[in-house]
């Protein structure tokens, strides 16, 4: 029985520039179940990060959302006891500022620049808990869960509470971070970009924690990376996300033993890992689309091997492949085979 | 045995900082043969960008030599030095601060042609522009020559950033984290054309990154060195340092590496650090610097000894005083 704890339905948001419209994310539509961890990937440009802004409502003033909806469906709590369904994008005021963080807390991305630099972490956590009208007045209790959620993430509580940000590694930053967000006991944790920019034994320690607290703490997880590999270390289900739509959705071992999808193959084929065989790698051709031109029919096609007339004039919607596999390609019940074979050609 | 293109003997690199002084890199000794594909990896902080600057002739060392076809680079002449700077170049990390802004790719590309009189006339220099663009995968050429950087994606502008390395017919080039910053979609066409540049025209490379997968890729015939903290821990043919790391450091980067396989990767075996504390390079921990948070940390000798890199198996050399007990 499907109970999602978010419900994004046809969000549309674009971008005024000076050269037109940029259309960030076009009719995007994903569930995320509750306990869950999706994770979206996508290359710089595909509408990924303002997806996690949008559900935020964070976006800057260039920025609008042209139409679609948000549900937020909180689970009672001891905090809350109270379940409650929300409609993200007419919240505003007191409203807004306790969805935000009480019920869906983010990690941005640049852990570098996220935190206050004159600000101490013990400063961080009071503000954030002030903000938010939590524990108020109850400076104690405040400290003690601000100290258990650092030990939580791996740092020396005692040592980090009283540093300036300047004094903190960027890995031991972003694990600050973390625990900021899940200071006020989100349900949803929002994640941009969490490893990148971070040496590989940092990484393998956030992802290490972030494991650790999901098992502990049972909150539900989106998150946004260019990484195929965190995606395959830490999601249960990942969605491809190509010139602001999603192109292909399903369950992590799917998505990377089956994809369908040409632009889903090309990126695992593109990147080497210790394991992969050297001579099966090839780059997708061709770079990501321009969002404020955007190609005709399938944005993909003038990268696709596979592309016909079809394809150039007719955009593919999201099809069953399986049971909670979809897929948006015209010619998808062939796409693994006939790129096989064209790669074959190629030699 | 030919000569090494270039050599570094005992290079050491130091710098101030508020009083102090740190060591970013310690006693490095690596020869690299013309036409090598080699790479660097390291976190950050290890010293691989700074050696990259020793070998591109863009940071003295501050003690050790480095030889360019055998002659020490500070005693060379104004000719020769000229000669070692335009036969070594350097490709930056960041695509999108390494163009001028300002300058279309004609102009960023005719620079250095012009100056160091690679063409003598207008014709001759578009002539030689479009040849590079076509080099470096930028087709058809005409498209780009009137172009700014900011039109351009960032592979195609770090794809500018090799045509005008290029311009002045290197023979080894210094990518520091060329790749890094662009997508990953096409981070292999542009190692791949790094291949090329190679088979084609004997250009060495010599590719400082981070990611050890990628290393493995692009430095498959050639080497892969390993530092950490300013010091070479493991250096050998790539298929070997990936295939039987021999350093705990290294065995404890490979073992961290996630792989795109959710059941592979969520099986993989891990090593733990002792500790996930990189040391301050302003206070260096005695002996070998990697024994506070080495998984095998044996006592005694690791405190107080420095190891040295050595001879061990798989033709690699590596800086462990265990690797080479176990050995004798």
């Amino acid at each position: 029985m499907p109970d999602p704890i978010l419900s994004v339905r046809d969000l549309s948001i674009i971008y005024q520039a000076r050269r037109g419209q940029v259309q960030a994310l076009r009719k995007i539509s994903f569930d995320v179940e509750r306990g869950e961890s999706v994770a979206l990937i996508g290359e710089s440009g595909s509408g990924k990060t303002t997806v996690g802004l949008g559900l935020m409502r964070l976006l800057p003033t260039t920025a609008r959302i042209i139409g679609g909806s948000v549900v937020y469906r909180r689970q009672g709590n001891g905090l809350n006891p109270a379940g409650r369904e929300t409609d993200v994008l007419s919240l505003n005021g007191g409203n807004l500022r306790q969805f935000r963080w009480r019920e869906c807390a983010m990690v941005f991305q640049s852990a570098l620049n996220a935190l206050n630099p004159v600000l101490r972490v013990s400063e961080h956590f009071a503000d954030t808990a002030r903000a938010h009208g939590y524990l108020s007045g109850q400076q104690a209790a405040l400290r003690e869960r601000s100290l258990k959620l650092l030990s939580m993430v791996r740092l020396d509580p005692d040592r980090v509470w009283r540093s300036f940000p300047h004094e903190l590694s960027g890995g031991m930053r972003q694990r600050v971070l973390i625990a900021l967000a899940l200071l006020l006991e989100p349900q949803l944790l929002i994640l941009d970009e969490p490893t990148t920019a971070l040496d590989i034994l940092t990484q393998r320690n956030i992802m290490d924690v972030l494991k650790e607290l999901r098992s502990k703490l049972g909150f539900s997880m989106l998150f946004i990376s260019h990484d195929l590999a965190l995606a395959a270390e830490l999601a249960d289900r990942v969605a491809t996300v190509y010139a602001g739509k999603i192109i292909e959705i399903g369950d992590v071992r799917t998505i990377f033993r089956n994809p369908y999808h040409p632009y889903t193959i090309g990126l695992i084929k593109a990147v080497p890992t210790l394991t992969s065989d050297r001579s099966a790698l090839v780059s997708v051709p061709g770079s990501p689309p321009d969002l404020i031109q955007l190609p005709t029919g399938c944005k993909f096609h003038p990268r696709c091997p596979l592309a016909s007339e079809r394809c150039i004039s007719e955009e593919p919607a999201l099809t069953e492949v399986k049971t909670g596999h979809q897929v948006a390609c015209w010619h998808w019940p062939d796409s693994p085979q006939a790129l096989k074979s064209y790669q074959a050609e190629l030699g | 045995m030919t000569e090494p293109l270039i050599t570094l003997e005992n290079v050491k690199r130091t710098f101030a900082v508020k009083g102090q002084t740190i060591t970013a890199v310690d006693d490095i000794n690596l020869a690299i043969p013309a036409g090598e594909l080699m790479c660097l990896v390291g976190e950050s902080g290890c010293g691989k960008t700074t050696t990259g600057k020793m070998i591109a002739g863009l940071l003295p060392t501050s003690s050790g030599r480095i030889l360019y076809q055998g002659r020490d680079i500070t005693k060379l002449g104004r000719s020769d030095w000229k000669k070692y700077r335009l036969g070594v170049q350097m490709v930056h990390q960041d695509p999108y601060a390494s163009l001028n802004p300002i300058q279309t790719i004609f102009d960023i590309l005719a620079a250095p042609l012009q100056h160091h009189r690679f063409t003598r006339s207008e014709t001759e220099t578009k002539q030689r522009i479009r040849q590079l663009l076509e080099i470096v995968d930028l087709t058809p050429p005409d498209d780009f020559l009137e172009k700014y950087p900011h039109q351009l994606s960032g592979g195609q502008r770090q794809r500018v950033s090799v045509a005008r390395a290029l311009t002045v017919l290197p023979e080894f080039i210094v990518a520091d984290e060329a790749v890094s910053m662009v997508d990953v979609s096409i981070r292999i066409s542009l190692l791949k054309m790094f291949t090329r540049l190679k088979d084609e025209m004997g250009v060495g490379v010599l590719l400082i990154t981070h990611d050890l997968a990628l290393a493995k890729y692009f430095a498959w015939e050639g080497r892969i060195g390993v530092m950490y903290l300013g010091r070479m821990v493991e250096i050998g043919p790539a298929r070997e340092v990936v295939g039987h790391p021999q350093h705990p450091y290294t065995q404890v980067l490979l073992s961290a590496i996630p792989e795109a396989d959710p059941d592979v990767t969520r099986a993989k075996q891990r090593i733990e650090l002792r500790s996930m504390d990189m040391p301050s390079l302003l206070r260096l921990p005695s002996g070998c610097t990697f024994h506070p948070r080495c998984p095998v940390f044996a006592g005694e000798v690791c405190e107080r000894v420095i190891p040295l890199l050595e001879k061990a198996k798989w033709g690699s050399e590596v800086a462990c005083h265990l690797v080479h007990a176990d050995e004798s």
